[in-house]
């Protein structure tokens, strides 16, 4: 298994023991773009992934 | 939260944030608790949770809604018209709603299209309707001062494009604080201008809020995405840059440290013979002769 981010419609694939700031940047995501939930809880850019584990991405960039 | 060093679990999260918007109240003199404030609220994060905030410290705030009839494929508008009327029901509060197309004949997009602004994008548009409507509404119906929910990311943005630019006299007028002119321009204040669009994000979720996540279909490729961008990818090298900029900036302005002529007066303004507002322009103001065209050009079309 491995752990999944979402974002929007895309879907990333990163290996577990990753720290999540470290699997946004190994993606190009910027960090301080999005907010990380998993089963709907805010998780913290430290936190490690765990095999399973589906992080969903809230963009966190608005207006024009 | 790197650029203060601070961690924070979500009860106590949910107690800073409106710990430090009062802070920010009292320090910029916003307003007090006796006066009436109307909050101008989009069906969004920033603006929901400023509603929410204010009201959890005890400010007399009601809402303000402008219907924009943008729909873009995503029924925008109209839902984030129910967002925020949902909002406003759950947490018995006051909203006002005004529906551009029922005021003006016309909905932004097609305003736009008519009027020929805004290089075949409506957002000059609809910036300029809303600033307008948001001061007629505070201003007829009584409000001491009118609130927005930009926050840091929002601010520091528009700083970032006047400074590529150097547009001297909006960077001379960018602040948390715009006094309301004895001509008729309403106070201004962005009580949430020193929180992150992140921070603020995760407040909105914490609190359970719910926002309009979709973008405005018209935002996509702007300037200020672009330049948000662009300043996240720096904050994540080097944390807290966003806040410094904007808070060195305002220093900067404070002490008559910028290089912009300390007594540069800003320019003169009349009432506009139509609606009464104070506008810069020669006769009426910009946006009474956006609408003026555009009946014209309806007028000449029939």
């Amino acid at each position: 298994m491995a752990v999944k981010l979402i974002l929007r419609d895309k879907e990333y694939e990163v290996r577990p023991g990753m720290a999540l700031v470290d699997a946004l940047k190994k993606n190009n995501i910027v960090p301080e773009s999005v907010i990380a939930t998993r089963d709907g809880e805010m998780i913290t850019d430290d936190e490690i992934l765990r095999d399973g584990d589906v992080v969903k991405l809230i963009a966190v960039i608005s207006g024009g | 939260m790197r650029q203060h060093k601070l961690a924070l679990c979500k009860e106590h999260y949910l107690e800073w944030i409106p710990e430090q918007t009062e802070r920010f109240i009292k320090k910029y003199e916003m307003f007090t608790r006796e006066e009436k404030i109307l909050v101008a609220v989009s069906g969004g994060k920033d603006s929901l949770s400023l509603w929410d905030i204010l009201v959890r410290l005890g400010y007399q705030a009601d809402g303000l809604y402008l219907g924009l009839g943008i729909d873009g494929g995503i029924n925008y508008s109209n839902e984030s018209r129910r967002l925020a009327e949902k909002f406003a029901k759950e947490n018995n509060l006051k909203l006002h709603v005004v529906d551009i197309e029922k005021e003006y004949g016309q909905p932004i997009p097609v305003m736009a299209q008519i009027s020929h602004r805004g290089y075949g994008k409506p957002c000059a548009v609809c910036g300029l309707a809303k600033r307008h409507e948001m001061n007629r509404i505070a201003r007829d119906l009584g409000y001491d001062v009118l609130a927005t929910g930009h926050n840091l990311d929002d601010e520091a943005a528009v700083l970032f494009g006047n400074t590529l630019n150097w547009v001297s006299e909006y960077l001379l007028r960018q602040g948390p604080v715009l006094p309301a002119s004895a001509d008729g321009l309403a106070r201004k204040v962005k009580p949430l201008c020193r929180f992150y669009e992140r921070e603020m994000t995760a407040y909105a979720i914490a609190r359970g809020i719910e926002y309009i996540y979709e973008e405005c279909p018209f935002a996509e490729g702007s300037q200020s995405i672009l330049y948000k961008e662009t300043l996240n990818q720096l904050e994540t090298v080097r944390p807290g840059a966003k806040l410094i900029f904007y808070l060195n900036f305002l220093e900067a302005r404070k002490s008559g440290n910028l290089f912009i002529e300390k007594n540069m007066e800003m320019q003169k303004m009349h009432p506009c013979p139509k609606c009464g507002q104070p506008t810069s322009a020669p006769d009426f103001c910009s946006f009474c002769r956006m609408i003026e065209k555009m009946k014209a050009e309806i007028t000449s079309s029939d």
